[in-house]
């Protein structure tokens, strides 16, 4: 220390501290090490997914290295989008998606904006109810539900079990208490004053709606669509329990249930089924990301 | 015409009654501000005359008409708000517009009448703009704006400075002043600083818990408040409230403030506070512009005094000293150069020909 | 203009538009029914069968006559229930404490890095959270597939002998756990960093110069900040993971035997599959009791949390 010194004044640096850029590069580099360790045990499944839906079947069954594809094909993309039953599957699925996501939204932008601004009798208990209802999970209402619609069947004469379009009128009870949930969150943070010089600039209550939450609270909207989409898309309880003809089933379970054929089981398609499922999200996913993230943290920063 | 008239009105949340029974006339072109601490009903009271607040009891008028159960938009007024409420999703232009939109007014109308308001206001190469591409004063102009554009019998203006900085908040006020010369509609004020009040208003009306205190131009107010409150309220730093007692001493009054220190009272007040004389629980009140240091080559008098000095506050222009009176803090203002100095003794003079004498019970001004 | 004579209160002119109070009236009718196909979706489809469900479960299997608590009394009875219950409870309670100290862990681990990186790594690491875990399991079942698993592919190289992931009841166990915390631990992750994020710099920059060390800042600084979050993604994870279905249907559809069957896989067998639909309700309702304590916690929290605001 005392070489440090060199004159009276000068400030003497102590020898024993390291340098604080370099703990911070250290921790730094401790970060990256974990950071890659947890992308590996994240992305291997859907990473193996892509690996073997590249394979041929002589490929999946020999005993070469699992982890290569040494003769890359897209055989299984030409099968499975050339069958009927998958485009079916597919096409099912996406109408469901698409009109829980309308369905969702009408009912959960109402709801939320009667919810956060006018205010009724038993409002506040119902913005609680809501949340509770979001909490319900669908594996607590399937068995009862079966028996409902066999009721319903046997008093209108409409049957409900074994129709794609049924999901339809079941997904939304998934979706619309968290996108409604979303909404009040977002419709509570636009300023009062906003509704208020909207007044009086002489708009209805509907036409505050429509002129100035919506477009204000568009990224809420955004991620409520997107939070609706997903749910929908990936719901498998459902139409496991409801569907079984081929041409009623949606994606994830016409996967599971047609390319699992006994015990004989086709990897290469099923990935390639699995992939194909999971792209819509991902896709969404990647474009709209912030929206995703501002949806999930939603509950919880705005709750 | 578009006086606005308030009548014994009353407004209750849930029995606790927010403004307790205000009267209150305001001319045609007339600029009003009412003023107060928060929670005197100022505000209650402006959104009462919007319409934003249902009213429990009395009557509104605009323009002779009362407006009761009128709906907001349907009362021929504008309203200026604190967070300037513009739009966010909409440019300056369609935020102008909106409300003549809504009411089907004929484009070129509206284009006429957006242009000449942002015109006034000195904002037309904004009207493209976003609200979020907009500085604080410009978007306090925007929400005026979009006031005029109306074309309304009122203005009301909801404490529309307070979100900006000291600067611009001088700035603006003066710009809100030019504006109302050049438009000469009837307004009505909100804020709850007295700087603003006295600078703006024509008339001021200082409210206190659910009641008018005062009404008046400034002047008035700044001279011959009518009660303590007023009298604290109004002006900066506060008047000094120092309990006193008033004596009758050989055909002459005086206030006594302690054993030590007293001062003959001016002769034009001597009839005007002969009946208290002996009576407890008052309160002399005198600016602080009312104490002054001596200087030397003024003839000594009988309100001259010797007072350790506390704390010593230059501001520049002038300096503030405070010092302990009866066991009050008592400020007051001398000349930067008269060597005023923390712990050390100074001779001041009490300008009592401007004094207040406060019945501390009821807080009137005697 | 301040000497105005003040206008005879006589000339005011009572107006007769259209009320303010019948406004505001209206105003809630139009509330009421703005929210009325919420009301209606929740009340049919989501409060009307789950007390459906308890109705059904006094019903025999032929559903013809009322039995009370006859269903109950036969769980009671069979291992097999007894089973689920202890595979439910350690599926959830495992899984949720892996899930929220994994998400804890890479959270900061996100949070350390330069913040233009950030965005690439949690945008890689949400994937699993993305994709529909049907078919992500999938994935699983395809990497434990006892002939062709890609892990006993790499432990072979290692000398380690073919695991039997799914074939045996502990290792099927493990292995149903270890795709809920593949799935469900960057849920945890978004949370926590949405937390840590809003944590200020300056009680960092405090505790530092109070001459706190890393893992002072963590739990005096960190944590406390982040309490009412964690507890809150925690619970809301109990009750997903308590309730969960997709995962254990697709890879071991509650086998081998009955070792990872869950409430909902079982009550989805016994209900659908072979038909007794009372039974099904029944083995689904004991998923309630642990909902409702931890849906009392999330509520009592979220009330706090607004009283507070």
């Amino acid at each position: 220390m005392a070489d440090a010194a060199v004159t009276a004044a000068a400030p003497v640096r102590p020898a024993h501290y390291g340098s604080m850029s370099r703990d911070r590069r250290w921790a730094m580099r401790w970060s990256y090490f974990f950071l890659v360790l947890f992308a590996i045990f994240f992305l291997t499944p859907p990473l193996y997914m892509l690996l073997t839906s590249l394979k041929t079947s002589a490929e999946i069954s020999a005993a070469t290295n699992p982890w290569w594809v040494f003769a890359p094909t897209l055989e299984n993309y030409v099968a499975l989008l050339t069958k009927n039953e998958f485009l079916v599957f597919f096409r099912n699925s996406a109408l469901v998606s698409v009109c829980v996501v309308t369905v969702t939204m009408v009912i959960s932008v109402l709801a939320a904006f009667s919810l956060a601004r006018m205010k009724f009798w038993g409002s506040a208990t119902l913005a609680t109810g809501v949340f509770l209802t979001y909490l319900v999970p669908d594996t607590l209402l399937f068995i009862p539900l079966f028996k409902m619609f066999a009721w319903f069947r046997d008093l209108t004469g409409i049957e409900l079990i074994n129709h794609w379009w049924t999901m339809i009128i079941l997904y939304p009870t998934l979706s619309v208490p968290f996108a409604t949930w979303i909404m009040i969150g977002y419709f509570a943070s636009i300023p009062k004053e906003l509704d208020e010089a909207a007044l009086i600039d002489g708009a209805g209550w509907f036409q505050t709606l429509t002129k100035i939450f919506i477009p204000v609270a568009m990224p809420g909207i955004i991620a409520a669509m997107i939070f609706s989409f997903t749910v929908s898309w990936a719901q498998f309880l459902y139409p496991l329990a409801f569907t079984t003809s081929s041409s009623e089933l949606l994606l994830p379970v016409g996967i599971v249930t047609t390319l699992i054929k006994g015990d004989v089981f086709n990897w290469g398609q099923i990935m390639t089924g699995a992939l194909l499922g999971a792209a819509p999200p991902l896709i969404i996913y990647a474009f709209l990301m912030d929206y995703y993230v501002a949806g999930l943290t939603a509950g919880a920063t705005k709750g | 015409m578009a006086q606005v008239t308030l009548r014994k009105v009353v407004k209750k949340y849930d029995e606790v009654p927010a403004v307790r029974g205000v009267d209150l006339d305001i001319a045609d072109k007339e600029f009003i501000v009412l003023v107060g601490p928060s929670g005197c009903g100022k505000s209650t009271t402006l959104r009462m005359i919007a319409g934003l607040e249902e009213i429990t009891g009395g009557d509104i008028a605009i323009g002779g008409n009362i407006v009761n159960d009128v709906p907001p938009k349907d009362r021929d007024i504008a309203m200026v708000f604190q967070n300037y409420a513009l739009y966010p999703h909409m440019n300056v232009y369609e935020n102008m517009s909106f409300g003549l939109k809504l009411k089907k007014t004929p484009k070129a109308e509206i284009d006429k009448r957006v242009r000449l308001a942002a015109g006034i206001l000195d904002i037309t190469e904004l009207l493209d703009r976003k609200p979020k591409a907009l500085s604080g004063g410009q978007r306090q102009r925007v929400a005026m704006g979009r006031a005029i554009v109306r074309d309304p019998k009122v203005f009301l203006f909801d404490e529309p400075l307070s979100n900006l900085d000291a600067k611009l908040r001088v700035q603006m006020r003066t710009e809100i002043k030019k504006v109302h010369q050049k438009v000469r509609t009837t307004t009505v004020y909100v804020t709850h600083d007295q700087v603003e009040a006295m600078t703006l208003a024509d008339r001021v009306v200082v409210m206190n818990q659910g009641l008018i205190e005062q009404v008046g131009t400034p002047n008035d107010l700044y001279h011959s408040p009518a009660t303590k409150f007023v009298a604290g309220f109004i002006g900066s730093p506060a008047m000094n409230f120092i309990p006193c007692q008033v004596e009758q001493a050989a055909g002459a009054l005086r206030i006594r403030l302690t054993d030590a220190l007293s001062f003959p009272v001016p002769a034009e007040r001597t009839a005007r506070y002969t009946p208290y004389v002996g009576k407890p629980s008052l309160v002399l009140g005198l600016r602080p512009e009312h104490i002054i240091e001596t200087r030397p080559h003024i003839e000594p008098n009988q309100h001259d005094f010797d007072m350790k000095i506390d704390v010593v506050e230059p501001m520049g222009m002038e300096t503030l000293v405070y010092f302990t009176v009866n066991g009050v803090e008592v400020c007051g203002r001398v000349n930067p150069n008269a060597g005023a100095a923390a712990a050390k003794t100074m001779k001041l003079r009490a300008d009592l020909s401007n004094m207040h004498l406060i019945d501390d019970t009821t807080g009137k001004v005697l | 203009m301040a000497d105005v004579t003040a206008p005879n209160s006589a000339v005011l002119v009572q107006s007769n538009r259209s009320s303010l109070h019948k406004l505001m009236q209206r105003k809630s009718t139009i509330a009421f029914l703005m929210a009325l196909p919420l009301i209606l979706l929740i009340a049919i489809l989501v409060v009307y069968p789950a007390g459906y469900a308890i109705w059904l479960s006094m019903l025999n299997k032929s559903m013809s006559k009322f039995v009370g608590f006859g269903n109950f009394e036969f769980l009671f009875k069979r291992q097999t229930f007894w089973d689920v219950v202890f595979q439910s409870c350690l599926f959830a309670i495992t899984a949720v404490i892996f899930k929220a100290m994994i998400g804890f862990v890479v959270a900061h681990f996100v949070h350390n890095i330069p913040s233009k990186g950030q965005r690439k790594w949690r945008g890689m690491l949400l994937v699993p959270w993305v994709i529909p875990p049907a078919m992500s399991t999938l994935a699983w079942l395809w990497l434990f597939d006892p002939s062709y698993s890609a892990f006993n592919w790499i432990l072979a190289h290692f000398g380690i002998g073919p695991v039997p992931w799914l074939g045996e009841a502990g290792w099927a166990r493990f292995a149903v756990i270890l795709v809920n915390i593949w799935a469900g631990a960057p849920f945890f992750m978004i949370m926590y960093l949405a937390a840590l994020k809003s944590v200020p710099d300056q009680l960092y920059e405090a505790a530092a110069i109070d001459g706190a060390a890393w893992w002072q800042r963590i739990w005096y600084v960190t944590l406390p900040m982040m309490r009412n979050i964690i507890a809150i993604t925690a619970l809301f994870s109990l009750i997903v993971t308590f309730a969960n279905f997709d995962i254990t249907r697709v890879l071991t559809s509650g086998g081998p035997l009955t070792a990872t069957h869950l409430f909902a896989t079982w009550a989805f067998k016994v209900g659908i599959e072979s038909g007794d639909i009372p039974l099904g309700a029944t083995v689904s309702l004991f998923m309630v009791p642990i909902l409702a304590v931890a849906a009392a916690f999330i509520l009592r929290d979220i009330n706090k949390r607004g009283s507070e605001v």
